[in-house]
């Protein structure tokens, strides 16, 4: 269900400026407001410090743990001030994935605004329900022996997933490792691989 | 509310469909939403739980043939109507304007800067300081309550009446039953509540699964 291109809706086109225009003449709103949300978030890319975090935290020990149990003190070293966000790391016990069956609450400040499969009625009825059928879709066969951990983001706190690291990652930078971790595979739906030829 | 937003679990709902190399966003007027609610939000005009409880109340049937912004959209149009700070009427009465004649230019003074949306404003945060004692701790078993109210609330009918553990505490924060209706912060304790798939779903779980979920204290009672 679910239009997820609703561009040519001349309505909502038209309600979204008559919106706006009632509130810049109201003063609510400044005419540089889009500005900033561009600014904000399409200059900067996407996932980027989520997955920064992620490759700092499989090379250095100690970040990692950092990230795991302080996780508003290890993004305060990516320069980022946001004290809502729980890392959850998957094992081999453990897979973790993220949803909110609510609304679409994800960690916006961490990796960018969410995808619109994210803020799906298909995956937030069904993640809590059937999360190995809506893996296996996304390409994803967990083992049956590992718990499907499913967090549903009911509250203020934010989640992102620690992947397990690929092979292969001990040889590549962190810039370069942080390049393939994918926001799939920080929402959980994903586990990363690295590109032949990412290592050089 | 048991609205068409406490999704889950439904049945019905067909494969996930993803967009490769999927943009920020699809078109022009999204910025729009997101710059008005960054600006509204900003100003301390509306609250987050406010704005959650105005898009579940859409209708059910819009609010799913519906792209995600423009239940933001809608939703922005009750709150703000509600609270008086637009006219709904106004709102509708531009809107068929724009679209019979969609080059006028509506009604905006010259040029305006923003008071409201600063890049640099840290998020609004729901953490509160608080003596109150937690009354549940990492271990205990907990019945969540059961209770179909028609406001807001974060207890999702799939977790009500449920037995879980609590495995972790997530500090106090606002109460959002009570602060997207005007009824103050009310701030409570937050608990991380595990439940297993079984316990859940029933013979129809998923082997090996479990939902965890953060629940306010007094969504929970001692089991």
């Amino acid at each position: 269900m679910g239009k997820s291109h609703p561009s040519v809706d001349d309505y909502v086109v038209s309600r979204v400026r008559a919106l706006e225009s009632l509130l810049l003449e109201k003063g609510v709103l400044g005419t540089d407001a889009v500005d900033g949300v561009i600014r904000r978030y399409e200059s900067s890319t996407g996932p980027m410090i989520g997955a920064r975090a992620v490759a700092r935290a499989w090379r250095d020990q100690a970040y990692r743990t950092r990230l795991l149990d302080t996780p508003t003190a290890a993004l305060a070293d990516l320069g980022l001030s946001f004290d809502r966000l729980v890392v959850v790391e998957n094992t081999t016990a453990v897979h973790n994935m993220v949803v909110c069956t609510l609304c679409s609450c994800y960690p916006w400040s961490v990796l960018g605004l969410p995808p619109t499969w994210y803020k799906s009625p298909e995956y937030r009825s069904r993640a809590v329900s059937e999360p190995r059928k809506v893996l296996a879709e996304f390409g994803l066969a967990v083992p049956a022996d590992r718990e499907i951990r499913v967090w549903d983001s009911s509250a203020e706190l934010r989640y992102m997933v620690l992947p397990i690291a690929p092979s292969g990652a001990a040889q590549l930078d962190e810039d370069a490792l942080a390049h393939q971790v994918t926001r799939e595979a920080l929402i959980g739906v994903a586990e990363v691989r690295l590109d032949r030829g990412a290592a050089r | 509310m048991d609205g068409i937003h406490d999704l889950g679990g439904m049945h019905g709902f067909g494969r996930v469909e993803r967009e490769e190399n999927e943009p920020v966003f699809h078109a022009p007027w999204e910025r729009t939403v997101v710059a008005i609610f960054g600006a509204v939000r900003g100003a301390g005009l509306i609250n987050i739980d406010e704005f959650r409880h105005a898009i579940e109340r859409m209708d059910p049937a819009h609010y799913l043939a519906a792209s995600y912004w423009e239940r933001w959209l809608d939703g922005m149009v009750r709150l703000l109507s509600e609270k008086g700070l637009i006219d709904r009427v106004e709102v509708d009465i531009l809107t068929d304007r724009l679209r019979i004649e969609p080059d006028a230019t509506p009604p905006r003074p010259p040029s305006a800067p923003s008071i409201a949306m600063s890049e640099h404003r840290p998020p609004a945060t729901s953490f509160r300081e608080s003596t109150a004692r937690p009354r549940f701790t990492v271990g205990d078993a907990v019945m969540t309550t059961v209770d179909h109210r028609s406001g807001h609330t974060r207890l999702p009918r799939y977790v009500r009446g449920r037995r879980g553990v609590v495995v972790a505490r997530r500090g106090v924060h606002v109460f959002p039953d009570a602060n997207a209706h005007g009824l103050g912060e009310e701030p409570q304790h937050v608990y991380g509540v595990r439940f297993t798939g079984a316990e859940l779903w029933g013979p129809a779980a998923e082997p090996n699964q479990a939902v965890h979920i953060d629940l306010w204290e007094s969504y929970l009672q001692p089991a």
